[in-house]
């Protein structure tokens, strides 16, 4: 990296100090940012006592799942609300790259009457803050459509979003056209194109796509909080938080259910670390 | 053009559409529409059965209420402060991290990001736990050893501002840094070297070469750190519910309690333009602003 480098100097014992330092330093900074995680999966380990303060140790003294019993024992639909996340952020996953791959497609490759204009129309739909929308949505899905404590309420609003049709139509329009066209002069129907050849040649960007809309689904609160009142249809986050609302004070238990809620991701993370971080650059850093 | 291409085109044309077709209807039902009626919201008093038309009367009661100036200012203060300091210790990280092997790198990257990747919902329960007002709580323990004396942290409306924010800044580093850290490794060695026959110290590299070039990137996780920073709502929701004595309320608290709490629709919808306005004004201008010196 040229920016350490001294050029004409060949010092390797600076070089090792230097290095030494800067790792000493980041460390500590991590492991304040690690700290709050680290600190929620071991108290959970903890027993389920009702006492402020008897638990608040760095180190673990016992090593105990009843937090976890107690957790799953709250609600008979803990295991539920761990299924329905499943399901609601696997559907809109799945739903999101198939439509945003088709969108994408017929934005970057096909040309059709009004084409810049929806795609204009889809721009300054990703620009609209969500708190414009909330109360309206919230209106239309329970008042109208009368969805109230269903599956469709939870994944409707973002069945596809703005933000990944225009992250595919940017992908794809760098493919090059001459593979489309030689596929449409042998014979090949447009769904068939995409499906065997621009969906395969985008696979990376395919599974960032997957992943950050997987994470942000199965994190999402507030739509969820708001349209889920009955226990059995609640996701994972909401039933988290009427737990702890309601055991204020079982401290271990609350730490519980919070490494529940987070350690699907976590597995997840540490699986596929590569494309989650290439998901956050995506569309961040020119070239 | 002979019947047959013709008819292709066409063909294509209905595909197009057809490809298009869920992601259109989808942002026409749940975008457009409520868009357009929260306009039409914010004139109204909303009733299940027919609302009723009130002209301006939800903005008056906006602009007359004090709460809501109140809201704007901590929206302004938490933005104000999280932004740049999120953006500048992630840029001085980034700088460390970058001299190491790629396996550090991600380590570094990954051990940053993983804040991210946790629920809000389960991180707000750690901090509260951390922010703990007894004296035996986490941060008021640590704090006694450097004869800091005890501290009501989210329960005094002067420390829990700076509660969430301290909150905020850890919890959105990671991002920052793996997007400066591609713009840092996107940089042409040759930089380095220039400076570098030029006699400048490894500070002026950093200032004259790393910052303006990485300029556009600031300028982007500036714009978007400051559009999530007015638009934050879950933090302080879980955290401290907009208190004590409304310290902690945001605007996007404001507009939920009025919705969802006291079910003034119409209100909220006024409120929330206004909001949106805002956002909009700042997003322009920031970009006004920093395009003007931005080399590319």
């Amino acid at each position: 990296m040229g920016l350490y480098r001294r050029y004409g100097t060949k010092d390797k014992y600076k070089e090792k100090t230097r290095n030494i330092v800067l790792a000493a330093v980041l460390i500590c900074l991590a492991v304040i940012t690690l700290f709050p995680i680290y600190y929620m999966v071991i108290s959970s380990f903890g027993a389920p006592t009702e006492a402020g303060g008897a638990s608040y140790s760095l180190i673990p003294k016992s090593f105990s799942l009843a937090s976890y019993q107690f957790f799953f024992d709250y609600s008979q639909y803990s295991f539920r609300w761990i299924l329905n996340s499943l399901l609601v952020a696997g559907i809109v996953t799945v739903c999101n790259v198939l439509f945003a791959s088709l969108a994408g497609y017929a934005f970057a490759k096909l040309r059709f009457p009004g084409c810049q204009f929806f795609f204009f129309l889809l721009l300054v739909a990703m620009m609209i803050p969500y708190q414009v929308t909330q109360v309206p949505l919230y209106i239309l899905v329970v008042n109208v459509l009368k969805w109230q404590d269903t599956y469709i309420a939870l994944v409707a609003p973002t069945l596809v979003t703005c933000y990944n049709v225009f992250l595919a139509k940017q992908f794809f329009t760098s493919l090059p056209t001459s593979v489309i066209e030689s596929a449409k002069i042998e014979g090949c129907s447009q769904p068939l194109i995409v499906w065997k050849i621009v969906m395969p040649l985008s696979k990376t960007v395919l599974a960032v796509m997957a992943i950050t809309t997987f994470l942000g689904e199965w994190n999402t609160f507030f739509w969820p909080f708001l349209v889920c009142n009955s226990e059995k249809m609640q996701t994972i986050q909401v039933g988290l938080k009427n737990f702890s609302f309601a055991n204020t004070t079982y401290f271990a238990p609350m730490m519980a259910g919070a490494t529940i809620s987070a350690l699907p991701m976590f597995i997840l993370f540490f699986s596929l670390q590569r494309y989650f971080l290439e998901g956050v650059t995506v569309g961040a850093v020119k070239g | 053009m002979n019947k047959a291409k013709k008819k292709k085109m066409k063909k294509e044309v209905v595909w197009a559409y057809l490809f298009i077709l869920v992601p259109l209807s989808t942002f026409i039902i749940f975008t457009i529409y409520p868009v357009i009626t929260s306009v039409i919201t914010s004139f109204q008093k909303y009733r299940p059965l027919g609302s009723e038309w009130v002209g301006f009367s939800n903005y008056v009661s906006t602009f007359k209420s004090s709460l809501f100036y109140k809201a704007l200012k901590n929206t302004a203060v938490y933005t104000v402060i999280t932004v740049p300091i999120g953006i500048l210790m992630s840029f001085i990280v980034s700088i460390m991290i970058v001299p190491f092997r790629k396996g550090i790198q991600s380590f570094f990257k990954g051990a940053f990001y993983l804040p991210a990747i946790a629920s809000g919902v389960a991180l707000s329960f750690v901090w509260k736990w951390i922010y703990d007002p007894l004296p035996s709580g986490l941060l008021n323990s640590l704090l006694r050893f450097f004869g800091v004396s005890n501290q009501n942290w989210l329960g005094s409306s002067k420390t829990a501002m700076a509660s969430l924010i301290i909150m905020a800044v850890f919890g959105g580093l990671g991002q920052n840094i793996i997007i400066y850290i591609a713009a840092l490794l996107g940089i042409d060695p040759t930089y380095y070297e220039a400076a570098e026959i030029d006699g400048s110290t490894f500070l002026q590299k950093v200032r004259y070469v790393v910052w303006p070039l990485v300029k556009p990137t600031t300028v982007f996780l500036a714009i978007t750190s400051v559009i999530n920073g007015f638009q934050s709502f879950q933090t302080a929701y879980l955290m401290t519910g907009g208190g004590p004595d409304n310290a902690t309320t945001m605007a996007g608290l404001l507009i939920f309690n009025r919705a969802f709490k006291y079910f003034e629709y119409g209100e909220a919808c006024a409120q929330a333009l206004l909001l949106a306005m805002i956002i909009a004004v700042f997003a322009i201008l920031q970009f006004k602003v920093s395009a003007n010196d931005v080399e590319y």
